[in-house]
């Protein structure tokens, strides 16, 4: 009570960004991603931001994003990833291989088995996982440096790839794994809304939950109104997105093929639309996961302190070799699962899969200001930076740039936006 | 005498050709403050890193309270209850004063997340007795003073309940109020039975504190004297000369 007379009477003097907590950072950074939107949408005449845009903008942005978290970890450590794109590459042939033939072949499993996805989807991770500890082995316990590790890591598994497949395309893939891919995969309006609303609540709910945490231990909190701001943004963000989603209608000769798939008994007058992504799902998933053991784990705690003052974690008992197995690991996975949504938005797995990913997860992860000097980092802006990077370069596509300017342009934005990040933190004193 | 708290015996760490520290001997009793002294680069700071786990002895013995024992990581030492302020802070400048404090030893909530409102409360409580002054427990490190980095390292030595204390310069950033504070708290840690190993430079502060000084020079041990029976000057010559002048009497 008295916490709350002491902040009514204070408002005046601070400054509403202060009041609401919020970190200018993020807004800075959906700022400049909403600056490019509207600059594309004006120099389309308005095709940039259709639903149908928005809809494919976000499922092309997914498997780099997944990435991105991880790239975010590996940073902070003061480490780098070169590999990620030849990794990709390795899984999703693995992961092809196992649901096409070496399933079918050796376990006697027909085509189109129910466990076929899911087995390969476990085997896929698990490749994953063993070949980034591997290199994170060979980086932390062999203290070869990252840089090197993951270069040769780069040449070795893009070819690993080609030897398990023999340079072939791999496909058709697996329906159910298709699923993944994006637009194959969708949950429709009603599901769409169902889970933005589970989200607002859940949302909200965390708002609430910390607002008490902070009061049981006597903290100061923001104001009521500030918080409750937070809370309409917030809330109207995910239910604006989802209504961008749930915009973006089934073609009627889609719909026409197989019109109860829809819910619908005929194809006439039958209206249905996509609805989220399960891809995107995934990626929700990821990011919140992945935050979570940022900011509330121990194992998030070590990896930023070990990024912050190598030398202070491991006097502080921190085993920072099994800390870069660890992280490896993890963006091992990631890739996994980057992978498996590439391959099967494409449908395929193709000898070229996941060529110069390791760029674009890279300049993701600076874009949304992990410094490379390590320690400080976040998932949410480096999957904005996925973002930023994927919008310029739909966006310029659509303009008609040719692909040499598209790139003149996207590099000239991932040094500025250094430069911006590193100018930012001059002028607020954080390090 | 009852058993020493830390006895070493012997140590030798040598790095390249470079003998840091040259078999020395020194132990520690349980309320007892002794000084280290000596010139840059004679060897202080390794030998209480040997102890702290920081470094690997090449040669000699570690016994605590009587039981010989192996110190590898600094997590032994930390199980050994002996706390390590560092010359150099150790602390990690991204991360905030509570976050520092529990790094490697995190409380956790049932679910097993760190629970960052409990360090922080925790963290009130302990800086409120040690620095009154300090206010910035929201920034990360970097953004503050020497002195305040210095207040954090020393609250998190004296947070875990060590039994055996490490100060290396504790004091070398403070201010005249803070070293008074930094002084009433080791005669507070030292009533309460703790072993402090303290390093300084300045003689006059170490004659204050301490109950014996041990001085060191290119890795030696010149000798450990109770502070009554040597003056200021006895240990300047010990430290330059690198001779103990009680030595010469003999
Ligand atoms: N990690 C290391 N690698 C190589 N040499 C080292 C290392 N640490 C210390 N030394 C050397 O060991 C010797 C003793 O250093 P130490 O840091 O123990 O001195 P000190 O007595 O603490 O000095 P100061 O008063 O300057 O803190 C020096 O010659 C130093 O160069
Ligand atoms: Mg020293």
């Amino acid at each position: 009570m008295s916490d709350e007379t002491a902040d009514a009477v204070k408002p005046a003097k601070r400054n509403v960004f202060k009041a609401l907590e919020v970190d200018t950072r993020l807004l800075g950074m959906i700022g400049a991603f909403l600056l490019v939107c509207i600059v594309f949408n004006l120099l389309t005449e308005g095709r940039f931001l259709t639903p149908r845009n928005v809809f494919n903008l976000t499922i092309q942005t997914v498997s780099v994003a997944i990435m991105a978290t991880g790239m975010v970890f590996v940073i902070v450590t003061r480490h780098i990833d070169l590999s990620v794109g030849a990794l990709l590459a390795t899984t999703t042939a693995v992961m092809a291989m196992t649901q096409t033939q070496w399933l079918p072949q050796m376990m006697g499993l027909e085509l189109g088995h129910p466990m076929i996805p899911w087995i390969t989807i476990l085997i896929g991770l698990l490749t994953g996982a063993l070949i980034g500890a591997f290199q994170g082995y060979l980086i932390g316990y062999q203290a070869i440096p990252a840089f090197i590790v993951t270069l040769g890591g780069l040449l070795i598994w893009r070819n690993v790839a080609w030897h398990l497949t023999d340079g072939q395309t791999i496909g058709p893939l697996n329906e159910t794994y298709l699923l993944f891919g994006g637009i194959n995969g969708t949950l429709g309006v009603f599901w769409s809304w169902a889970v933005g609303l589970a989200a607002s609540v859940a949302a909200l709910f965390a708002l609430v939950q910390g607002r008490r945490t902070k009061m049981g231990h006597g903290f100061t909190v923001k104001p009521a109104w500030a918080e409750a701001l937070v809370a309409v943004f917030i809330v109207g963000a995910i239910l604006g997105f989802v209504a961008i989603l749930n915009a973006y209608e089934v073609p009627e000769r889609v719909v026409a093929r197989d019109p109860a798939l829809y819910g619908c008994a005929e194809a006439e007058g039958c209206v249905a639309a996509y609805g989220i992504p399960y891809s995107v799902l995934l990626l929700i998933a990821v990011a919140i996961v992945m935050t979570v053991v940022a900011q509330r784990t121990r194992l998030g705690r070590y990896i930023f302190a070990t990024g912050g003052n190598p030398d202070a974690a491991e006097l502080s008992g921190i085993n920072t070799k099994l800390l870069t197995v660890k992280v490896f690991a993890i963006v091992g996975v990631l890739c996994a699962l980057g992978g498996i949504v590439a391959s099967a938005r494409l449908g395929y797995h193709t000898n070229d899969i996941g060529i110069l990913d390791e760029l674009r997860v890279i300049a993701a992860a600076v874009i949304g200001g992990t410094a490379l000097s390590g320690g400080i980092g976040t998932i949410y802006g480096a999957i904005i930076g996925a973002l930023i990077m994927q919008s310029l370069q739909s966006g310029m596509a659509m303009v008609g740039v040719d692909a040499p300017y598209q790139n003149i342009v996207v590099g000239t934005v991932l040094v500025l936006a250094v430069w911006i990040d590193i100018q930012y933190r001059k002028y607020t004193g954080a390090k | 005498m009852a058993t020493p708290l830390v006895e070493m015996k012997d140590i030798s760490i040598a790095f390249g050709g470079v003998k840091a520290v040259d078999n020395v001997s020194i132990d520690l009793y349980p309320g007892e403050v002794v000084g280290l002294l000596g010139h840059n680069g004679a060897g202080k700071s390794t030998l209480i890193k040997v102890l702290s786990g920081a470094y690997k002895m090449d040669s000699g013995e570690i016994w605590i309270d009587g039981k010989k024992v192996e110190i590898n990581s600094p997590r032994d030492s930390r199980d050994h209850n002996i706390e390590t302020i560092y010359q150099t802070l150790a602390l990690a400048d991204n991360l905030d004063a509570a976050s520092n404090l529990f790094l490697g030893r995190e409380m956790v909530t049932p679910f097993g997340f760190v629970d960052d409102g409990g360090q922080e409360a925790e963290t009130r409580k302990i800086m409120s007795r040690l620095n009154p002054n300090f206010k910035k427990l929201k920034e990360p490190v970097s953004a503050l003073s020497g002195g305040q980095r210095q207040s954090v390292a020393i609250a998190r030595a004296v947070y875990f309940k060590a039994k055996i204390l490490i100060m290396d310069e504790p004091t070398a950033a403070l201010g005249v109020h803070e070293t008074k504070m930094v002084a009433d708290l080791i005669q507070e840690l030292k009533k309460q039975g703790l072993g402090i190993f303290l390093i300084s430079h300045d003689t006059r502060e170490m004659m204050d504190l301490c109950d014996r000084v041990a001085v060191m020079k290119n890795g030696q041990l010149i000798g450990a004297e109770r502070v009554e029976d040597v003056t200021e000057d006895d240990i300047l010559s010990m430290i330059i000369m690198g001779k103990n002048p009680k030595d010469k009497a003999a």
